[in-house]
Formats: C-alpha cells, sequence, structure tokens
C-alpha cells in the first residue's frame, strides 16, 4: 500500500510569524502529501504528542523568533524518548547558516532558510521518506 | 509639419504610430500591472488627473497632499529605528547609542513572552527570552530600560498590543520616578489586537475584552496622558502576512473604525480621542504603488472620520503614520542588496508623506541586525532628508498623472472591500470569520507562486544569484541573558512586598468582573512591581484566551 506521505507542520514557541508555516503547508497538500497545521505556541512536547497521534512521518517546524536552537532539538528528543525517533524532523524560518551544523548534529535532517522554494522542501521529503522506508 | 494638431489628433497619432512599433518590437511583459494587481498603463496624460486632484492642497480636507502645509520644510520625520534584545540594560546601552547617532525618538521592541503577557520564567518563555526584543518582567526592568534617558526629552514607541495597558502603566510609573508628569509624556503604544488576530499571532484575550481594554485607554489617557497616541493601527503585519497594498489600506482602516466605533459606544466623544489616533503602514516594493497608497489612505481616512463618525476637529480627519521598510521583501541572500531595497521603499514612505520612518537593517532576513547594519539604515534615511532634496517641498508627486490616478484607483479598491467588511458586521466580525485571514493567505501564495515560477523576479533569490553565498557577521543573543533575567525576576518576587502584589491583583481582578475603567488598577498593580505575567493571568482568569477559528 503506498499512502501519501503525512507531515505535521509546526510552529513551536511564541513566534507568530505564520506566513512560511502556512505557504508550505498548502504546497504540500498541493503536491499530494496529508498535511496537519498545529496552529501557534506549539510547545515541542504538544508538538511531538500530535505528531505520535496523527501517525506523520515528518515533522516540519517553523521559527522566526531566533529560538530554534532551544525548540528544534527539544522535539527530536522527545520523539526519541517515546520511540518515535523514525519521525524525520526539518526546520525553517529565519536561522543564520552558522546554527544549521548544530542543528543537523541534534537530528534536524534539513533546514530550509529563507528563498528555499517550496517544491524544492517537498522534493526533499519525499526523498527522505523513501529512503527512510528502504 | 507647421500646422498645429490638436491634443486629440497627436494622441491618436501617438497611439497608431506606437502599435505598429510593438509589431517590430513587443514589450517585456502582455500586462503590466502593481502588486495589487492594478493595471499599469503604458502612458499616463492629463486625462488620466482625476478633476478634484488638481484643486487639492496640503494641509487642507481630505489631506491627500499631507497633513501640515509646510511637511518637512518645517519639521523633518521623526526617524524611528525599532530596537531592544537580551535585557533591559542591555537595550538602554544601544538606545543612548542611538540617541548619539541622531535618532530623534526611540521605539522599543518587547520580546514575545512580554508581548503575550508570561514572565521569563514561566515554561512558555523557554528559549524566547530576550530574542526579539527585551525582557520586561516588572517596572524594575523598565526602570533600567530607561535610566539616563529622561521621558520629558523623548518620544517613545513601544509595539506592544495584548499586554498595552501594562507596559504603558510602567512607562507612566517610571516618569513618575523620574519626575516627569503623565501630561508631559510623548509617544505611541501600538495597542492594536485586531491586526493581531489576523496576521501577527502575538494576541492574549478574546475580541470583547481586548477591545475594551483599548477603549480604556483611550479613555484613561485623554484624561491623564493627553500628549500619548494611544494606537497604531497597523497595517505594517498585515502586509508582512502577505497582503496586497490594498488589502493593506483597506483591512487597516476597517479595524481604525472598529475602534472608532468601540470607543463610540464605550460612551466616548469621537473629537475628544481622535486626534490620537495614529497609524503604522509598510513601504513596499512597487515604489508608485506606495506613495499612492499613502496618499489614498490618508484621503480615506479623512472621509471616514468626517462623512462616517461626524468628527469635526481637524485633529480627527488626520491620518498620522509612521513607515517601516518591507521587512519581508529582504533577502537571506545577497544582504547588501537590501540597503538598495530599503532606500527605494524609504524614499517611498517620504514621497507618501510619513510623519515617522523606520529602515529595515540588511541582515534582517538571517537574525536582528548588528550596529554597524542599524547605523546603514538611519544613515539611509539620513541621506534622504539632507542630501536628495525630497524633503524641500511638499507632495513633490502631487500631480502627477500616474500617482494621482493610482491614488484613486486604490482609494476606489480599498472602499470596496471595506463595503465588504462593513456588510459582514464590521472588523470584529469579520475576524471572527477569518475574512482577512483568508484572503491575505491567497495572496501570500499567488507571490510565492509568481516567485517560484520566475513571473516576478527577486535580484539574488530567482535570478542574479550567486554561486557561494559570504557569510555576514550576524548578531546573537548571548543564552546567559536568558538566565540572568530569570534570576533578576526571582529576586525581586523575594524582596517585594508580596501581600500588596496580591492586593492590588484582588483589585483588578474584581474591576475585570465589572464594568471600571482598568488602568488605574493596573497602574497600581505595577507601582507595586507585580509583573506582566502575574497582572496577564489575573486578567485571563476573567477574559479567557483566544483560539484562532
Amino acid at each position: 500500500m503506498n499512502r501519501p506521505i503525512r507531515v505535521l507542520i509546526a510552529k513551536p514557541g511564541l513566534d507568530g510569524h505564520d506566513r512560511g508555516a502556512l505557504i508550505i503547508a498548502q504546497s504540500l497538500r498541493d503536491e499530494g502529501m496529508e498535511v496537519i497545521y498545529t496552529g501557534l505556541r506549539q510547545s515541542p512536547a504538544q508538538i511531538v504528542a500530535t505528531a505520535v497521534q496523527e501517525d506523520v512521518d515528518v515533522i516540519g517546524l517553523s521559527c522566526l523568533s531566533g529560538a530554534h536552537n532551544e525548540l528544534f532539538p527539544e522535539v527530536v528528543r522527545l520523539l526519541e524518548e517515546q520511540g518515535a525517533g523514525d519521525i524525520l524532523v526539518v526546520g525553517g524560518g529565519v536561522i543564520p547558516q552558522e546554527d544549521i551544523p548544530f542543528l543537523k548534529e541534534k537530528g534536524i535532517l534539513a533546514v530550509f532558510t529563507p528563498g528555499t522554494s517550496t517544491r524544492e522542501v517537498a522534493e526533499f521529503i519525499r526523498k527522505a521518506v523513501a529512503e527512510r522506508k528502504a | 509639419m507647421g500646422h498645429e494638431k490638436s491634443w486629440e489628433k497627436r494622441v491618436r497619432d501617438w497611439e497608431e504610430n506606437t502599435e505598429r512599433l510593438l509589431e517590430k518590437k513587443p514589450e517585456r511583459k502582455e500586462r503590466f500591472e502593481t502588486l495589487s494587481g492594478i493595471p499599469v498603463k503604458r502612458l499616463y496624460t492629463k486625462e488620466d488627473l482625476p478633476a478634484a486632484a488638481a484643486e487639492e492642497l496640503p494641509g487642507e480636507y481630505p489631506y491627500t497632499r499631507g497633513i501640515h502645509p509646510t511637511m518637512y520644510r518645517g519639521k523633518l520625520w521623526t526617524m524611528r529605528q525599532y530596537a531592544g534584545f537580551g535585557s533591559a540594560s542591555e537595550t538602554n546601552r544601544r538606545f543612548r547609542y542611538l540617541l548619539e547617532q541622531g535618532q530623534t525618538g526611540l521605539s522599543v521592541a518587547f520580546d514575545l513572552p512580554t508581548q503575550i503577557g508570561y514572565d521569563s520564567d514561566d515554561p512558555m518563555s523557554v528559549g524566547e527570552v530576550g530574542k526579539v526584543g527585551v525582557a520586561i518582567d516588572s517596572l524594575e526592568d523598565m526602570e533600567k530600560l530607561f535610566d539616563g534617558i529622561p521621558l520629558d526629552k523623548v518620544s517613545t514607541s513601544m509595539t506592544i498590543n495584548a499586554p498595552a495597558s501594562v507596559l504603558l502603566a510602567m512607562y507612566v510609573a517610571v516618569g513618575e520616578k523620574q519626575g516627569v508628569k503623565s501630561e508631559q509624556l510623548r509617544g505611541t503604544i501600538q495597542n492594536d489586537i485586531l491586526k493581531e488576530y489576523i496576521a501577527r499571532g502575538t494576541y492574549i484575550f478574546p475580541p470583547k475584552p481586548s477591545m475594551r481594554l483599548i477603549t480604556d485607554i483611550f479613555a484613561w489617557c485623554a484624561k491623564h496622558v493627553p500628549k500619548w497616541n494611544t494606537i497604531s493601527i497597523s497595517g505594517y503585519h498585515i502586509r508582512e502576512a502577505g497582503s496586497t497594498a490594498v488589502q493593506e489600506v483597506a483591512f487597516t482602516l476597517a479595524d481604525g473604525i472598529a475602534y472608532v466605533q468601540a470607543a463610540i459606544d464605550a460612551g466616548l466623544d469621537v473629537d475628544q480621542f481622535a486626534p490620537r489616533l495614529s497609524f503604522f503602514f509598510n513601504a513596499h516594493n512597487h515604489f508608485f504603488e506606495e506613495i499612492a497608497k499613502f496618499r489614498a489612505a490618508r484621503r480615506l481616512w479623512a472621509r471616514i472620520m468626517k462623512e462616517r463618525f461626524g468628527a469635526s476637529n481637524e485633529r480627527s480627519l488626520q491620518l498620522r503614520f509612521h513607515t517601516q521598510t518591507g521587512g519581508s521583501t529582504l533577502t537571506a541572500q545577497q544582504p547588501d542588496n537590501n540597503i538598495v531595497r530599503v532606500t527605494l521603499q524609504a524614499l517611498a514612505a517620504v514621497l507618501g508623506g510619513t510623519q515617522s520612518l523606520h529602515t529595515n537593517s540588511r541582515d534582517e532576513a538571517l537574525a536582528l541586525p548588528t550596529e554597524e547594519s542599524a547605523r546603514i539604515a538611519l544613515r539611509t534615511q539620513q541621506i534622504i532628508a539632507f542630501e536628495s532634496g525630497v524633503a524641500d517641498t511638499v507632495d513633490p508627486l502631487g500631480g502627477s498623472w500616474y500617482i494621482e490616478s493610482l491614488t484613486d484607483e486604490i482609494e476606489r479598491e480599498a472602499m470596496k472591500y471595506i463595503e465588504q467588511i462593513d456588510a459582514m458586521g464590521g472588523a470584529v466580525s469579520a475576524v471572527e470569520q477569518g475574512f482577512m485571514q483568508r484572503e491575505i493567505h491567497r495572496v501570500a501564495l499567488e507571490t510565492q507562486r509568481k516567485i517560484e515560477s520566475g513571473e516576478e523576479i527577486v535580484v539574488g533569490v530567482n535570478q542574479f544569484r550567486l554561486d557561494h553565498e559570504p557569510q555576514p557577521e550576524l548578531m546573537r543573543v548571548d543564552p546567559e541573558i536568558a538566565r540572568q533575567q530569570i534570576e533578576a525576576l526571582q529576586a525581586l518576587r523575594n524582596k517585594r512586598d508580596g501581600a500588596a502584589v496580591q492586593e492590588t491583583l484582588s483589585r483588578l481582578k474584581r474591576a475585570a468582573e465589572g464594568t471600571d475603567n482598568l488602568m488605574p488598577y493596573i497602574l497600581d498593580a505595577v507601582r507595586a512591581y507585580a509583573t506582566v505575567g502575574e497582572i496577564c493571568h489575573t486578567l485571563r482568569s476573567v477574559f479567557g484566551e483566544y483560539k484562532p477559528v
């Protein structure tokens, strides 16, 4: 059975800028994925709970407030704690290049910064999910 | 040659010649339009000049050409750079630096916990303390923030919405400690909750109690802080969320109508509070559309205030506004190009007659601005003000066939939206139904598609790219600051008079359950060093929290 890829788009922390998150959510839907959007102000624990409950393949985290170094790794840590380490985590937002190696080391698979096309994100997710299953 | 042709004949000939030329040399695009989708004609002539435009003067109703007869010949716009990060003491140093560099007003950015009414040690605040602005937990922090800055000498703008009443009370209390009377305080609180529901997300309470807090501020300031701008009705964030220029004007003015109506319903006299209403707009990329947008907004508001609300005080009719250049237009790629974008946008704001201006820094698509990039941004304004000559005559583009026709068009299109929102029961009801949110999201998606298809060119992003992006120095907020902030907060909790704090909070709770103006109660709590979180939690316990549709 080839079920569609399920993605949770999440806004961790208090940042209210959701233009990017909403655009990505809609674009991934247009690419045939099933997308759930958490809405604003989710704690890492809430995001992980939703991801597990909704049985998603991927979590896309969006943050523009500079809190990414604290919030993104916490999501990965909680996923592992819950035995859901197979859920892939990607991130996006206003994130300096120099933070990306740290985030990757903490288990964020990819970080998409401003200017990335939605198609690029979709292709990345498709490939990563296929590789994980293989 | 030799004989004189009539204008009509010359235009006809010109059109015919141009058609022939087009067969050989087609234009770059089949259709030219502004970012709002307003068609841009090949040529504008005197036929496009609306009849009324030729009769308009600055300083006169409907103020299309500016609210003052002399505009920048009399006084330049206020150069007001938005700043704040880390702790109050650190931000205080940046404020003093900016004042030394010739900035003429302060503009405070608060961190997200402060904006959403959480203390720095709240579990919701993890990772956010001091990040996008300064962390303010109590009056003690506010005292540090304005240490050595005489509040009777500067005007201060505070970007705060849901807890605006609390931060305003703190500012008044700092003034008291400095010996400055509240009547002398000058500045602005953003205090615009509707755009938070629409576009920016830092709301706390549901619309009804939020509107009450806002009208309480209007009423209280009219008596006690008469020089204070009690609201800055903001299109900026609506535009950042993806709206067009037309939507920016329409939704902002629709929000403005809702505030005026709420204040009138609360028993206030329109001419008593309306002179203290101010606005906040974005300056985006389409140069002419932006200039026309500011002119159209001014004219529309004057008409709304006069015809709809019967305001008669001239000041009630005049739309005064702050402008910030468009953050979402800045690119992480080749960030120095942002200096050029900001220059053009700032120029549009000045040609549009803004009262104050914030120019964004080149590195804001990457992080908070460094001191160097903040300085370049301020210098950009100074170059426009002192070197370009654009400030030396009033409304220099007035009478331009294109600008005047575009001003009319934006006014007309925005009015259609306002009528649609009226039909939905006004802005509060339209927000609750998600109308503006959906309209903005639709345009944001279209814009993204145009950029990805290359129909809209973004220099350095989808064209003219570099293979290797040089990485600029970025400003970083030291995570140590959050720890120190939390320590200081806990020390304050130990040293203040806890019983007095509880007493003021209980009185505030009872007032919130009733109908008294809440400002005096909030001011008492602030004076007792109750925290932003404690005050907001008290109000949450009565008002509840907003849950979006």
